[in-house]
């Protein structure tokens, strides 16, 4: 650390003296992520993504299920289809925005999920402690070794391909690292010196909980957060790729790539476009992800 | 160490009971069954053919069978295929998912290691960079993904290698295995270069480097050993992925392994065979993991097991 970080507003010091609110951690880790040129490239590009997910199916002139049976395996750019048209003449670029949108959500959905379970288990494990913790960790423990692929397949079999089952599915198994990362965060804070200190001064249990357990959580389970999102993300495509995701007409990125895949041989365009999304949308989120790691934890570098 | 690995087996007694559990109930639960055919079948062969496989009974009857069926290492019949039991299957079809899953593992160790090596070498130069992003390519870009594209290129546009199928020698192996080694690469090469950045700054390499040793002996004989300890962990996760990906692969380049097998089998409702394939797996990976960490044990003194 810089005699700068140390004592905060000293190198514009001397302008605003009264405005030396002091530098949180949160603003050191703004500044260490947009210094980071590709997490910069990666949340323009995730945003240029998601506002394609979001309002782009309305600006295609044609519904991402509409079949047109004289328009089968259109080349990109013609009569008016700018990515080509599937083989049953859907229009490419709705299909693949809606696919987008489908995948996002249940990237987002399904951490949501895992994030709820694993920080309500994890934190509850860590503060409690002792035989407590010890019993829940062992299921963890256990759930752990689970192959949880086979896991979520089965799943799906057993409930039917409903999407939402696939946010479930996935959540429910995507929980287990949140829960021990949180765990292990919550026992090393309240061995603190703050929180000591705070309990010193008087301050109430949950007081503590809010003000100095909970914003140091927030860091690591950010991070992993990040890179829970394109994990899911890639586990659902790989559920849509053999079959057992998302159902059509409605469509993901990974059922896209399927359909692509199987169509390669007479339109390659089928398969390269979804695919393209699919890589920059991962890409985006981990080089994200990698940056947030680098700007919250910075002893790592 | 003994007691270590005692704890540990006693540890994957109750997670294997919960997956053949889990299993079991979760796929009896699913909508349908392995005799919806084509046609509906007569309520009479319908009932006398799930007497035959013990379906008739009640169902915590026929948990208890399997279980203890499981336990002698009996998997029970296939209830698609008929007079071949889940175990035949097994014996049939892995050792065809082997052929591909070990020299991927093989060639993914090799490669990943070259490029973190001389990453870390080149720290912050250009080899460092382009190492890095083939890596970050290799994360990113799923094996659904790397599959069907290079199928494309070298299968259907050269046509250099076969489009699937194993039926032609070595060469219909080439695909599958770089397939299922590319994510591997891109994560033991990032580990790789991690381990080598620290050790070649540690203070027994510049002990190493002042006593004059010559460069090749400092990088393999010291940083490396101690830099390749972290792999070792990673061997029970890297099983995994190959696993999964085999999933992928196998669907893709059509060979009749294991994975496949399970897919039809879910999508059939084979229950035997795919619960069968879900135990093998959860066996493997706990065993993989228990290997991994005592060996990472023997191979760094520092590392105590309790």
């Amino acid at each position: 650390m810089t005699a700068s970080t140390l004592i905060p507003g000293m190198r514009d010091g001397s302008k605003d003296m009264q405005a030396v609110a002091g530098r949180s951690l949160w603003d050191d880790a703004r500044r260490r992520l947009f210094r980071n040129r590709l997490a910069v490239a990666g949340m323009a590009v995730l945003g240029l993504l998601v506002l394609a997910a979001a309002i782009g199916p309305f600006l295609v002139p044609f519904a991402f299920d509409e079949v047109t049976k004289t328009d089968v395996y259109l080349r990109p750019l013609q009569s008016g289809h700018l990515l080509g048209t599937d083989y049953i003449g859907r229009d490419m670029l709705a299909r693949i925005l809606v696919g987008l949108r489908v995948s996002l959500g249940v990237g987002i959905t399904a951490t949501i999920v895992s994030l709820v379970i694993g920080i309500a288990y994890g934190a509850t494990a860590g503060f409690i402690g002792g035989r407590v913790d010890e019993g829940m960790m062992r299921i963890v423990d256990v759930l752990y070794a689970l192959p949880f692929v086979f896991f979520v397949i089965v799943l799906m079999v057993a409930f039917g391909r409903n999407i939402f089952l696939i946010f479930l599915a996935i959540g429910a198994v995507e929980w287990l690292t949140m829960a021990r990362i949180v765990r292990g965060q919550t026992i090393s804070l309240k061995q603190a010196e703050f929180v000591e200190a705070a309990r010193a001064a008087g301050m109430s249990g949950a007081g503590i909980v809010f003000r100095h357990i909970v914003p140091n959580l927030l860091g690591p389970v950010a991070v992993y957060v990040t890179l829970t999102i394109p994990q899911v993300i890639l586990l659902e495509s790989f559920l849509s790729f053999i079959g057992m995701g998302v159902q059509e007409p409605l469509t993901s990125l990974g059922t896209l790539i399927s359909i692509g895949a199987n169509n390669m041989e007479l339109a390659t365009w089928l398969l390269i476009w979804p695919a393209l999304f699919m890589v920059v949308l991962l890409m985006s989120f981990n080089f994200i992800g990698d940056g947030l790691r680098d700007a919250i934890d910075p002893k790592d570098r | 160490m003994l007691r270590f690995i005692l704890r540990r087996l006693l540890v994957a007694i109750p997670t294997l009971f919960v997956i053949v559990t889990a299993t079991f109930f979760l796929m009896r639960a699913a909508p349908g069954n392995p005799f919806d055919g084509e046609r509906k079948l007569p309520p009479a062969i319908m009932k006398n053919i799930e007497a035959r496989y013990g379906l008739d009974k009640p169902l915590i009857v026929q948990y208890g069978d399997y279980l203890a069926d499981v336990v002698r290492g009996d998997f029970g019949p296939s209830l698609k295929y008929t007079g071949k039991s889940v175990n035949q299957i097994i014996a049939e079809n892995f050792p065809t998912s082997l052929k591909i899953g070990l020299p991927a593992l093989i060639l993914a160790t090799f490669l990943g290691i070259l490029l973190g090596v001389i990453a870390a070498l080149k720290h912050n130069r250009w080899p460092d960079y382009s190492a890095m992003a083939i890596a970050i390519l290799g994360i990113c870009i799923p094996t659904f993904v790397t599959a069907p594209l290079l199928v494309l290129i070298f299968a259907v546009k050269l046509s250099w290698l076969p489009i699937a199928g194993i039926t032609q020698g070595l060469k219909s192996y080439i695909l599958p295995v770089i397939v299922l080694s590319l994510p591997l690469i891109a994560v033991i090469s990032r580990l790789v270069r991690a381990g080598m950045i620290e050790t070649l700054n540690s203070n027994y390499v510049r002990t190493a480097r002042a006593k004059g040793l010559p460069e090749h002996t400092v990088v393999i004989r010291h940083a490396l050993k101690t830099a390749l300890l972290p792999l070792v962990s990673y061997l029970g996760p890297a099983c995994a992925a190959i696993i999964t990906g085999s999933l992928v692969v196998e669907k893709i380049f059509g060979v009749p392994g294991l994975g496949k097998s399970f897919v039809l089998g879910a999508l059939q409702r084979d229950y035997t065979v795919v619960m069968g394939v879900v135990i093998l797996y959860a066996v493997l990976v706990i065993a993989l993991n228990l290997i991994a960490d005592v060996l990472y044990a023997v191979l760094d003194p520092r590392v105590k097991l309790t």
